[in-house]
């Protein structure tokens, strides 16, 4: 069987063309960067406000619980007999877990805010706005980024399973060899999507870390 | 709902099923990350390594995982042996660095004490240092369980048992209706689950109840330090929901 893959991925045609590994790789990609924008849209002003404000933070845990435990198979599969093949019901799954880590993310990051700077900042005569974009969104910066890396890692996993219900992406070469019970391609698809999550994950790490306190803000 | 009523049968085996192959993970795992944790926490090197391991096999998205473990193990692809083993590798890792972090918390006065009063180093670390990390333990598990169940789900799509499969049959007879029942249990499995662990967690923690730590609802006070655990774990990219 890892032959089988080795050979597969060692082969230049795999590679390329309609169905070929470069395009499953662009269609999971694609799929992965709307979600997590769509995601941003929603979560991160509702994430603002409710650390800005400190309103709302009980419906803010329950509901990130919930979403925690809400099954993407079961969404994606429901929307697509309710509503039909497409994008459409495998993005609203993988929207919904991008919500979570996204919203904490931003929510801590703004929350945990040294009370004594929101005070000074107030004290020197910052309206909200100033306050929020100078102040409060700078110093949540790396938990808002911490939280955007957990949410694409999610995302790009959960896209395999958009193949379940006839979609692209990587996850393809999985439903495809099972269904053949071609276990080499099976892997093919299992380590390419661990490699881009490894790729994807490691790059956001050296975001986070470029960000992080101890490098912006202590050791100048 | 119709669907859901009529085949209570059906699915109280399935989600039986379901509680088997998320709750054995979580033991192994915990006891697999206590145990790594309770050694390796004071040396740094082993404890650098077994981080980086742990976020590794956290990386890999699940369904990878299932697929890639008869390869590894030379199961059946069908066995559920594959996702407890995939699971428990999951839940380890995730806790592993809980412990870690739980463990870094105690305070140095307690320990300094402990060690006046003559407790042994390996004493110490079962008798002070390991109650002391049970909070921020339980919180940890409670996310890993939830996870779990959302994860076992997946596994349906290659065959494996529990409540994904209302979605699988659900899709393919095209009946919506299965399908939601499916939904409805996983959600409340989560939900039960969650309190489970919370209470346990309550139960072995007395001294901190008068302080209700284990309520969800309270985890994420602003900038308090005993909430700061709780609040980085929702934020904990490892800490993730359902992949």
């Amino acid at each position: 069987m890892i032959n089988d893959m080795l050979t597969y991925l060692g082969t230049g045609a795999n590679w390329a063309g309609e169905g070929g590994i470069a395009a499953r790789l662009a269609e999971h990609l694609w799929y992965s960067f709307l979600a997590v924008l769509a995601a941003l849209v929603v979560a991160f002003p509702l994430g603002l406000f409710i650390g800005h404000t400190g309103r709302g933070k009980v419906v803010l845990v329950s509901l990130s619980n919930v979403l925690r435990a809400l099954p993407s198979l079961g969404i994606m599969t429901l929307l697509v007999l309710l509503m039909g093949l497409g994008i459409f019901p495998p993005l609203v799954a993988l929207i919904l877990i991008a919500i979570p880590p996204i919203l904490a993310g931003v929510y801590s990051g703004v929350a945990n805010v040294d009370p004594l700077v929101v005070d000074s900042a107030r004290a020197m005569g910052m309206k909200d706005s100033r306050l929020i974009l100078q102040v409060e969104l700078p110093l949540a910066l790396p938990l808002m980024l911490g939280g955007l890396r957990g949410a694409i890692l999610q995302v790009i996993a959960t896209a395999t399973i958009a193949a379940y219900v006839n979609l692209g992406g990587l996850g393809r070469y999985i439903f495809d060899g099972l269904a053949l019970y071609d276990y080499g391609q099976v892997l093919v698809g299992a380590v390419l999507v661990t490699a881009l999550a490894l790729v994807v994950d490691g790059l956001m790490a050296l975001l986070v870390k470029r960000f992080s306190p101890a490098r912006s803000y202590l050791a100048t | 709902m119709k669907w859901l009523l009529a085949n209570l049968e059906q699915v109280w085996e399935l989600t039986i099923e379901h509680l088997y192959l998320s709750v054995i993970p979580i033991v192994v795992g915990l006891v697999l990350a206590l145990v790594l944790g309770l050694v390796f926490g004071n040396r740094r090197r082993a404890r650098t390594l077994i981080t980086t391991v742990a976020s590794a096999v956290f990386t890999v998205p699940s369904l990878a995982l299932f697929v890639v473990m008869p390869t590894l193990l030379g199961t059946q692809i069908l066995d559920p042996i594959n996702v407890v083993i995939a699971l428990s590798l999951y839940s380890a890792s995730l806790l592993v660095r809980t412990v870690f972090d739980a463990l870094d918390a105690v305070p140095a006065d307690v320990l300094n004490s402990a060690e006046a009063m003559g407790y042994s180093p390996a004493r110490r670390r079962l008798l002070v240092d390991l109650p002391l990390a049970l909070a921020p333990l339980a919180a940890g598990t409670r996310v890993a369980v939830v996870t779990n169940v959302s994860l076992v789900s997946v596994g349906a799509v290659i065959g494996i048992g529990g409540l994904g499969q209302l979605f699988t049959s659900g899709y393919q007879r095209n009946y919506p209706d299965q399908i939601m029942a499916g939904i409805i249990m996983i959600l409340l499995l989560a939900l039960v689950l969650d309190r489970v662990v919370a209470v346990i967690g309550q139960l072995l923690t007395p001294w901190l109840s008068a302080k209700n730590a284990g309520d969800s609802a309270s985890a994420v006070p602003r900038g308090a330090g005993a909430g700061l655990a709780a609040t980085q774990a929702t934020v904990d990219p490892s800490l993730g929901g359902n992949k």
